[in-house]
């Protein structure tokens, strides 16, 4: 049985486990509020609130709920636009209204979802993270203005937002129902769910698997990766990053011991996907699904990372670089999955870069991504990792690559030079994402990219003369 | 006045097709579409399919009680495909089952034996191996052949538009169940209701008056639901019919997009004579429409690109062809603009080509030959009332063009990984249907005994604003308070033979009628009020809910007028009927007055191009509109912001891709990307043109819906000029869209060096 909190409502399920949170609010509930787009997670017209006990108090996050499975539900209050209807409109509805940031009006209880996330959330709202709070909402009709216009509304309404409590702050201007206010305490009465029998594979996040097998798993009991604590947090040990694999994406951007490996980790992240779906999304499912253009795979890959595996009884490690075997083949035996990934954490971070381009810059699967981590020995490049995506069956290290540039002087002859040993080491094919030609073509101004980027100012790279 | 739906819309409480509470014993239907691209059906086994638990039927061409026929205006569209297949995902069955679980997992097991046929999918082998959906069609003004001597610069060269997937955010969908007597009702997610109920009457047999289609709202449309929401309709309505339950369908995502059609691609070649000061004095264009496997709308949609491909522009010497090409793809159909974008896009790459090859900038082309007063459009219509100078007049003192074009060369010569560019879009776009038949509405309105008022009409409310517009000029030909208005669903039985809601024609023609019905209602009003006040009925008015006498307040409220006249009997139900008046076209010389008035307007975009990674975002969109006397300005910006924001995806990243042999591959939003937020113009800054407005508009406001698409073309024109500046060898070519791939391929081609 599957127990959560649905709005103001207690509800337990023996639905199967895997069916998607979407159909059990719209079909079983009949909470029509939240729409169905797509169930892909690339429209956001399906977006709920979720809400996670934390000590005495409950955090909240967007979700795209076509792609969350029931049982990640578990334990947690699920928040649709029928459970902050107040009565009167709250600020983000009357900014809506005001702004006439509606049309069809089929997206709008997604984007009203996903903006009462973000006055729910712990951090400062701003115009900027209003609107990052939507990017993951398609709208066909208002051509967005007038949504900037509303988010502007919103970031002012909620200037004051008590940091420390913004649940209680809504409830106590009339902002979101009171019931908000038991929810801590109810959720706490929820026991969690049994150990699950041996042999049952989990699920991480879900917004790979929902969108492949999403009526297989609609009858199968799965397990979900997220109530296994071993698997959560990001921490050091020994000199290592410890990233637990079902760490989310948006953990990975918010963590500030990340950020001090990775200074510019935030910008990277808000090309992945959208809020909703990092907020779901996996580290170690991004790995497992061994897409040959994952993002957090080509990151990790340049970060040299090793991967620990376990089956409950045994562990070992894996470099990241040799667990892809072939396209979409991993080195993975029957009945292991992923436990954490680990790599160097160090007081001097070696200099990275991730670049990636796709056909829209955001919530988009990327034509080519790539990434680089090199040390400089003196006015050389020590040691280097480079990587890309989408240029190879699997997320590709760019090994001789890396070797040539080993040792070499930071100019454009070095670059020019190692873009033909990059042209060697690729083998894209045309699809999609992109022609083959394009993708070589893309890669090689991936690879400036990183340069130029880190090294501003040294290289006497004319980009027009190219 | 904002949409009266707006509230219930930000409270999550509209209800869309899929929101209706479903009755008890529904079933659901999921569509077995053809795996093949081009065939001929050998063998189709259920078998498997019709023992998956949970299935109830499967529905075929064997199972329509009248005629397999759907064709909106030529019949040569299959409900269900009989002997051959000509697109992939074309309907071949309908499972239906207890549940969509069940019926979509009956539809795998479904086995179709084909015999494959050489499939096409390019409009020129198309028209090579003379495959037409309809005859062609060519327009012509003036002398072309012997204005070419006349010429001091000829060019000509090739253009070519891609297609467009709607996106609507609510799928196709349907629910129909028996009603007593033999009689179906369908919910359906149509723009044309008399459609479906005609179609769907033509299928089972049915006389119309058995047929009731009733529409609430759309979650969106865009033109892909004017047409191309009538198979599922009827799919639902057979089955409920046969089965009597009630039946609902709606289209997962990718059934939607693998089995609709979609805007038309074009392929065009031009030729373009200018004089030595800029006039263009020839233009002759063959345009190859990828029209899909079935005429769907495609001679209609045919008929607006040949009506406007000189744009804004005054040519005197025109030859304008278009070839309706038959090809293995889903049936395309109406969107937005309707083949105008297509004809327009043409003629503006015939001017970049030549400014390029002159080596000066577009506008100065532009600029000189636009349309003026008693200039006649080459489909013999005089033009009236043209407000292109004025527009363009408007946004150059607004916002200084020459200052952009400066700052934009400022910028450039700095030669950072960035170019800017910089495009003028200038729109002409008429108003009625082309077909001057369908340019007709009736309203039905009721004054309840209460006060209330309700409101049917025949125009359908997709988003575009239609009822909020509706409403407003209720209240003022009412002059009541905005609560006394309801706007009812567009229903077949009280509203009947409606055109579709399209050509942005639905406030226009149902707005008009429903004043004629307000007119007759409040004169009885009127007369009623004259009696119980012992005046002339000429001396009442009516004012904010009171009834005044030569402008005096008296104690007769409206809610006590209306009570005295139900209780004298008076009749407080009135339908109005309105015909658009002075429009003709003479279809067998292609000249006449197809339009009421024509829509002006003219924009500059800026975009921001990185030339390092082929990235680029649309920095600024400029425009002054002609609005008229704009009646909603919040919705006519809307319609504005919106429609500016797909044309620029049309022209950039929203690309519909198929493989060679006619497999869709661009079959989900992962694939197919259309602008998120990111992608809106950093800046969109609109201003009315501030005219009186034409007299057959509604209250003097001009119709929206799709003119400011086009502005969005002048994205691809601003990107190629930022791509020149960067790579300055680089020919310009015109195949829209024009993706990231295409623009870092270009960046860096050296082939003309």
């Amino acid at each position: 049985m599957v127990t959560f909190i649905l709005n103001d409502e207690t509800i337990s399920t023996g639905k199967p486990s895997g069916s998607s949170l979407l159909d059990f609010i719209r079909y079983d509930m009949g909470l029509t509020g939240t729409k169905t787009g797509c169930r892909e997670g690339d429209c956001g017209a399906c977006t709920v609130i979720v809400g996670t006990a934390d000590g005495d108090r409950v955090t909240y996050s967007s979700a795209v709920s076509c792609l969350m499975p029931l049982v990640n539900a578990h334990g947690r209050h699920i928040v649709t636009v029928e459970g902050i209807n107040a009565g009167k409109l709250s600020a983000v509805q009357r900014a809506i209204v005001d702004h006439s940031a509606t049309q069809c009006g089929f997206c709008t209880p997604g984007i009203v979802m996903s903006l009462t996330a973000e006055s729910l959330a712990a951090r400062k709202t701003t115009p900027e993270t209003a609107i990052a709070s939507v990017s993951g909402n398609i709208c066909r009709c208002t051509g967005y203005k007038s949504v900037e216009r509303a988010t502007e509304t919103i970031a002012s309404a909620l200037a004051d937002k008590d940091l420390s409590d913004p649940v209680r702050w809504l409830v106590d201007r009339g902002e979101l129902p009171a019931y908000f206010l038991s929810i801590a305490e109810r959720l706490s009465m929820i026991s969690p769910l049994p150990p699950e029998p041996a042999g049952v594979r989990g699920i991480g996040g879900g917004t790979d698997l929902m969108v492949q097998k999403a009526d297989l798993l609609a009858e199968s009991d799965s397990v979900t990766y997220i109530e296994k604590n071993e698997l959560k947090g990001i921490r050091a040990d020994n000199g290592r990053c410890i990233i637990g694999a079902a760490v989310t994406t948006s953990e990975l951007g918010h963590s500030e011991m990340l950020k001090k490996q990775l200074p510019d980790l935030s910008s990277y992240i808000q090309l992945i996907a959208s809020e909703p779906v990092r907020n779901m999304a996996t580290v170690g499912g991004n790995i497992v699904n061994a897409s040959p253009i994952g993002d957090i795979s080509v990151i990790l890959l340049a970060l040299n990372a090793d991967v620990i595996l376990t089956d409950a009884r045994q562990e070992r490690t894996v470099p990241l670089k040799d667990l892809f075997l072939a396209y979409k083949k991993l080195d993975m035996r029957e009945g292991e999955y992923i436990r954490h990934i680990s790599f160097i954490c160090s007081d001097d971070p070696p200099l990275f870069s991730f670049e990636k381009v796709s056909r829209r810059t955001h919530l988009d699967i990327a034509s080519v991504n790539s990434a680089i981590s090199l040390r400089m020995k003196g006015d050389t490049i020590g040691e280097c990792h480079l990587t890309a995506g989408g240029v190879s069956p699997v997320p590709l290290c760019l090994k001789k690559t890396a070797l040539f540039l080993t040792g070499r002087t930071v100019s454009s002859e070095t670059l020019m030079q190692a873009n033909e040993v990059i042209q060697e080491e690729i083998s894209p094919i045309s699809d999609v994402r992109g022609s083959e030609e394009y993708k070589r073509l893309l890669l090689r101004q991936l690879f400036f990219a990183h340069f130029l980027k880190l090294f501003p100012g040294r290289l006497n790279l004319k980009i027009d003369e190219l | 006045m904002n949409n009266p739906d707006i509230i219930s819309h930000t409270t999550g409480r509209s209800q869309y097709l899929d929101d209706i509470p479903v009755l008890k014993n529904t079933l659901y239907g999921v569509i077995f579409g053809s795996p093949s691209t081009h065939g001929k059906i050998t063998d189709l086994d259920l078998s498997a399919a019709l023992v998956v638990p949970g299935v109830r039927r499967i529905f075929t061409h064997e199972d329509i009680p009248g005629k397999n026929d759907i064709g909106g205006i030529i019949p040569d569209e299959t409900l269900f495909a009989v002997d051959e297949v000509h697109y992939r995902g074309q309907p071949v069955a309908l499972v239906v089952a207890d549940t969509e679980q069940a019926a979509r997992k009956a539809v795998k097991l479904i086995k179709m034996a084909v015999s494959e046929l050489e499939p096409v999918t390019d409009p020129r082998q198309a028209a090579a191996k003379g495959h037409f959906l309809i005859p062609s069609r060519t327009f012509r003004m003036g002398d072309v052949a012997a204005a070419w001597d006349a010429c001091e610069h000829i060019f000509e060269g090739r253009a070519d538009t891609g297609g467009q997937e709607h996106l609507y955010l609510e799928t196709q969908g349907a629910y129909s169940y028996p009603s007593d007597n033999g009689c179906i009702r369908i919910h359906s997610s149509t723009q044309g209701p008399t459609l479906v109920q005609k179609v769907a009457a033509r299928v089972l047999a049915l006389p119309m008056n058995r047929v009731e289609v009733d529409v609430a709202r759309l979650g969106g449309a865009f033109g892909g639901k004017e047409d191309q929401a009538t198979f599922v309709a009827v799919m639902s309505a057979l089955a409920a019919s046969l089965m009597e339950r009630p039946v609902k369908i709606t289209l997962s995502r990718s059934d939607d997009i693998r089995m609709t059609g979609k805007r038309h691609p074009y392929s065009a070649d031009y030729r373009i004579g200018l004089t030595g000061d800029y006039r263009i004095v020839a233009y002759q264009l063959v345009m190859y429409q990828n029209g899909g496997a079935a005429a769907d709308l495609s001679s209609a949609i045919m008929e607006r690109t040949l009506f406007h491909s000189t744009n804004a522009y005054f040519i005197p010497n025109t030859e304008v062809a278009v070839h309706s090409c038959r090809t293995n793809l889903p049936p395309n159909t109406a969107f937005r603009g309707f083949g105008a974008p297509q004809g327009m896009f043409m003629i503006e790459a015939a001017i970049a080509r030549a400014a390029s090859e002159l080596k000066i900038p577009a506008r100065v082309i532009q600029q000189a030959n636009f349309l003026k007063d008693n200039d006649m459009f080459q489909y013999g219509q005089v033009a009236m009332d043209v407000n292109i100078g004025k527009c363009f007049t408007a946004l150059n003192k607004e916002f200084e063009i020459d200052k952009i074009e400066k700052e934009i060369a400022e910028f450039n010569s700095r030669r950072t990984i960035y170019r800017k560019g910089m495009a003028l879009m200038p729109v002409c776009f008429g108003i009625s249907f082309t077909n001057t038949s369908m340019n007709h509405a009736r309203a039905l309105v009721h004054i309840y005994q209460d006060g209330s008022i309700g409101i049917s009409t025949g125009a359908v409310e997709m988003g575009q604003g239609v009822n909020a517009r509706l409403a407003r000029v209720a209240t003022g030909a009412f002059s009541v308070a905005p609560e006394r208005i309801r706007i009812e669903t567009t229903n077949t039985t009280r509203v009947a033979n409606t055109s579709p809601t399209a050509a942005s024609t639905g406030a226009d023609l149902n707005g008009n009628a429903m004043l004629i019905a307000a007119d007759r209602l409040t004169g009885r009003l009127k007369d009623m009020a004259s009696q119980l006040l012992n005046c002339a009925p000429r001396e009442v008015s009516l004012q904010e809910e009171r009834v005044l006498v030569n402008g005096e307040q008296t104690e007769l409220t409206w809610e006590k007028l209306v009570r005295e006249a139900f209780l004298m009997r008076v009749a407080l139900s009135e339908i109005g009927h309105y015909a658009t008046p002075v429009i003709y076209f003479d279809k067998t010389r292609e000249k006449g007055h197809p339009f009421i008035y024509h829509v002006y307007g003219t924009a500059v975009i800026t975009v921001l191009l990185d030339c390092l990674r082929g990235r680029y975002s649309i920095e600024k969109v400029l425009l002054v509109h002609d609005f008229g006397n704009s009646h909603n300005p919040d919705i006519d910006m809307g319609q504005v912001e919106g429609g500016i924001v797909q044309g620029i995806g049309w022209m950039t990243m929203e690309e519909v891709a198929f493989s060679k042999d006619g497999r869709m591959l661009t079959d989900s939003l992962s694939t197919y990307k259309v602008p998120d937020i990111y992608s809106a113009p950093a800046v969109l800054e609109c201003r009315a043109l501030g005219t009186e407005g034409p007299k057959f508009a509604l209250m003097k406001s001009k119709a929206i819906g799709e003119p400011p698409f086009m502005y969005g073309i002048g994205a691809f024109f601003a990107l190629q000029n930022a791509i020149k500046a960067f790579n300055p060898a680089w020919t310009p070519d015109f195949d829209a869209p024009l993706t990231p791939e295409k623009v870092l391929m270009r960046l860096y081609d050296r082939n003309n060096q």
